[in-house]
């Protein structure tokens, strides 16, 4: 293997196992931001222990998602030297934007929302919890707005081949930018919603019948019952926009290699480069231009139409079935899930272990998201006016297969890791430090009593 | 395209500063790291629980420091992370297991928690050294020679010793007892060997670049320079002079070896960068060839404007918040 498919193997291994904590800690934060409103408005201590629980989750999460951050940063520099000298002019500002905005507000407060309680008056410390999340949301805001730059460049021209910024409203809001960024945030509370509901589930299931991992669990369900419809409708309008700019994206998810009017749904195939056709294809006829075009007859333009330079048709095809599959899962789960928890009734045991199976789904439907949107930029590194195999170091091949097995072995130990210790938290916190609801309800009496002699 | 405007200059500064920043705030909780001593559980606590609030915010100087490299000087970037790419992948495996050891400690099942503490230090040893080792290697402008290679491993070990000197005098403010007297004696142990790595940079650095020593040697900045090395042997010697006498009557002037240690660190981090400038890799490429565009550098330029004063005010405010003797650890 040469260089280039090496570093394409390292870089792809590190922004998927990155990608994975701050989908988490993006949303997660507003969760936590919620259960500490909730307990600054009800003075109720069940709200706390849920802020308690999930700060500790979140903390991990954020050191996780820091130090593969950092590792991204780097390589750029290792690995894609030509990313910079091309279009450093323009990715250098916008990250730099991140890391001042957004990196600094996580970090420093984090302090005060993980250790500062005690030592901040309580509305310090709901506010610090509130920078933290508009915090991680700016990070989502600039980094999707460089990526989505990638993909739909605009507001710039090139002097002697380099890139340079001619209007950065056109750079920053590009006509890809809003609906990545929506269709991210939202994966992102979906993704921490599931996450929740999946861990109470589990605390539930181990015989933890306290307030708090129920409480948790109906909010988490509740959120992602109302997000799922909406990353339906801002994930149809992320199409449609994909097959304004980037119609080959499209061809290559949907499995159209003529263009035709009027295209088929496929549910299912086996796409073959080959003799470019899908073997056993299962289709709903005419659906697929319904769906892209609103128009049942409307023409999807087929991969015939961009020979030698669209991108590789099976991780699209698959990744795109799986991450939708996994969207009507959340759908099926959320919703029903919603209807069982009304007016505060039990869930049956087989639905608590539904949701734990459920725990990391989000991760899943994101990662599947994110390859084909990567994939899919595929044999471009910046649409148009970068190719991935230009932008490749020269450093001997040796050196990235040395550290690519180094980051490999690493990413597996760590990932093993936070599994674990999410799960042993989850249980540990099931032995001690939960109230019982009966405890809490003689807190509640004895607090009305002395209101009542006041 | 050459940008030879004064924001490059702004840009080299604001980097420097970032650089400076960092060895001093990641490098007291490095050190600490490095220091974590395998034999006593309950100083291991009281070490972490002396860096809990601050080293997110520390490791982000890093990421400031490296942001404004990628930004201001991106053909620098490539240049360095090239040559240095195997170290750089080493750096980063010693950050990562640093950063989530770190978290993985306070919740891990009871019997891994001395793996974890295990791995804080191995990473933080490995992140020192390979600091020590880039640094050394990026002074002599990446010559590829048996003796470049001998200094920076030189270079690595003296790092680590500076790391682990201003985190000895970190500890020396922020505890008491026990733990702070024997902080105090890795504190002298690591400052000798941190001088003499002081030292040895400032003998090797002129005789390898005839630049460097022009600029120290010649007449008549060479008087105004004198001060420097002179006040850095006073640091030193006063320092260690405090350290031996710890803890004094009512833990008076606690603050001193830190502050101390940080003025070295500016005084040292002023000597490099007056060698080397206006070059931003030393004797290879300058800081005007290696900017990036005028208009990228105006865009950012107003960010960093506006929001550097504000990281600076909330570090100090969350400095104040944690201010005095740690205490125990404890996730709220």
């Amino acid at each position: 293997m040469d260089t280039l498919i090496l570093s394409r193997i390292q870089f792809a291994a590190n922004i998927s196992f990155h990608i994975l904590f701050p989908t988490i800690t993006i949303a997660m934060c507003w969760f936590l931001l919620y259960f500490k409103i909730r307990h600054d408005l009800s003075g109720h201590p069940v709200w706390m222990r849920i802020y308690r629980f999930w700060v500790k989750i979140f903390a991990l999460t954020f050191a996780l998602g820091v130090v593969s951050g950092i590792t991204m940063s780097f390589q750029f520099g290792t690995n894609w030297p030509g990313f910079m000298e091309k279009v450093g002019n323009i990715a250098g500002p916008l990250l730099g934007y991140e890391v001042i905005t957004a990196f600094f507000l996580e970090a420093t407060f984090l302090g005060v929302m993980l250790f500062g309680m005690n030592r901040v008056p309580n509305w310090a410390h709901t506010l610090a919890t509130f920078i933290v999340a508009i915090g991680t949301t700016l990070s989502a805001f600039w980094i999707l707005s460089l990526n989505s730059w990638m993909q739909t460049p605009d507001g710039y021209e090139i002097i002697d081949g380099v890139v340079y910024p001619l209007d950065w409203w056109k750079i920053i809001f590009n006509a890809s930018f809003p609906y990545r960024l929506m269709h991210m945030l939202l994966a992102s509370g979906l993704t921490a919603a599931f996450l929740i509901a999946g861990v109470s589930a589990y605390r539930l299931l181990k015989k933890d019948a306290k307030l708090a991992p129920r409480k948790s669990l109906k909010s988490a369900m509740a959120v992602a019952a109302i997000l799922i419809p909406i990353q339906v409708w801002v994930g149809d309008m992320h199409g449609l926009n994909t097959m304004e700019h980037q119609p080959q994206k499209i061809a290559a998810i949907e499995g159209v290699w003529h263009t035709e009017k009027g295209a088929p749904l496929v549910l299912f195939a086996w796409p073959d480069e080959a003799t470019k056709t899908n073997k056993y294809a299962i289709e709903v006829p005419r659906l697929a231009s319904l769906i892209l075009t609103h128009d049942a007859d409307g023409e999807i333009k087929g991969l015939n139409e961009f020979e030698g330079a669209h991108p590789p048709v099976k991780p699209l095809f698959f990744g795109f079935r799986i991450m939708v599959g996994i969207g009507v899962l959340m759908l099926l789960v959320s919703w029903t899930a919603t209807w069982l928890l009304r007016k505060n009734r039990e869930m049956p045991v087989w639905m608590l272990r539904v949701q734990v199976l459920m725990t990391f789904s989000g991760w899943v439907a994101t990662l599947a998201g994110w390859y084909v949107t990567e994939i899919g930029r595929q044999p471009w590194l910046v649409s148009g006016v970068l190719k991935t195999a230009e932008a490749v170091t020269t450093v001997p091949q040796q050196n990235v297969a040395l550290s690519l097995a180094m980051y490999l072995v690493l990413y597996g130990l760590l990932l093993a890791a936070y599994l674990q210790t999410i799960f042993y938290m989850a249980r540990k916190s099931t032995e001690v430090e939960e109230f019982s609801l009966s405890e809490l309800q003689n807190q509640e009496h004895t607090m009305t009593t002395a209101e009542h002699r006041a | 395209m050459m940008t030879t405007s004064w924001i490059v200059e702004v840009f080299l500064f604001l980097m420097g500063l970032a650089v400076l920043i960092y060895a001093v705030l990641d490098g007291y909780d490095l050190g600490i790291g490095v220091l974590l001593p395998m034999d006593e559980v309950e100083h291991r606590d009281q070490m972490i629980a002396s860096i809990g609030p601050f080293w997110d915010a520390n490791e982000t100087w890093l990421v400031l420091a490296i942001g404004i490299l990628l930004i201001a000087f991106p053909h620098a970037y490539s240049l360095v992370l090239h040559e240095l790419y195997l170290p750089a992948a080493i750096l980063m495996l010693g950050l990562i297991l640093r950063g989530v050891s770190f978290d993985f400690r306070a919740k891990a099942v009871t019997g891994h928690r001395t793996l974890w503490d295990r791995t804080f230090k191995a990473g933080s040893l490995i992140a020192s050294l390979t600091q020590g080792y880039m640094i050394g290697r990026y002074v002599l402008g990446f010559e590829n020679s048996l003796a470049a290679e001998a200094f920076a491993a030189l270079s690595a070990v003296c790092v680590t010793a500076a790391y682990a000197y201003i985190g000895g005098a970190w500890l020396v403010m922020k505890t008491e007892g026990e733990l702070q007297r024997r902080a105090a004696v890795w504190a002298r142990w690591s400052g000798r060997l941190a001088a003499v790595g002081i030292a040895a940079i400032s003998i090797v650095n002129p005789l390898v670049s005839s630049t460097v020593a022009e600029r120290w040697f010649s007449f008549p900045g060479a008087i105004l320079l004198v001060p420097i090395p002179l006040i850095c042997i006073a640091l030193v010697v006063a320092v260690d002079q405090y350290l031996k006498h710890v803890p004094l009557q009512n833990d008076m002037g606690c603050w001193f070896p830190f502050v101390g240690v940080a003025a070295l660190f500016l005084l040292s981090f002023f000597g490099l960068a007056y060698s080397f400038y206006p070059d931003v890799v030393p004797g290879r490429m300058s800081a005007a060839e290696a900017a990036s565009a005028e208009s990228s550098l105006r865009f950012i330029g107003v960010g960093v404007a506006i929001v550097l004063p504000m990281i600076l005010a909330y570090t100090a405010y969350s400095y104040r918040v944690f201010w005095g003797k740690s205490t125990k650890l404890k996730y709220y």
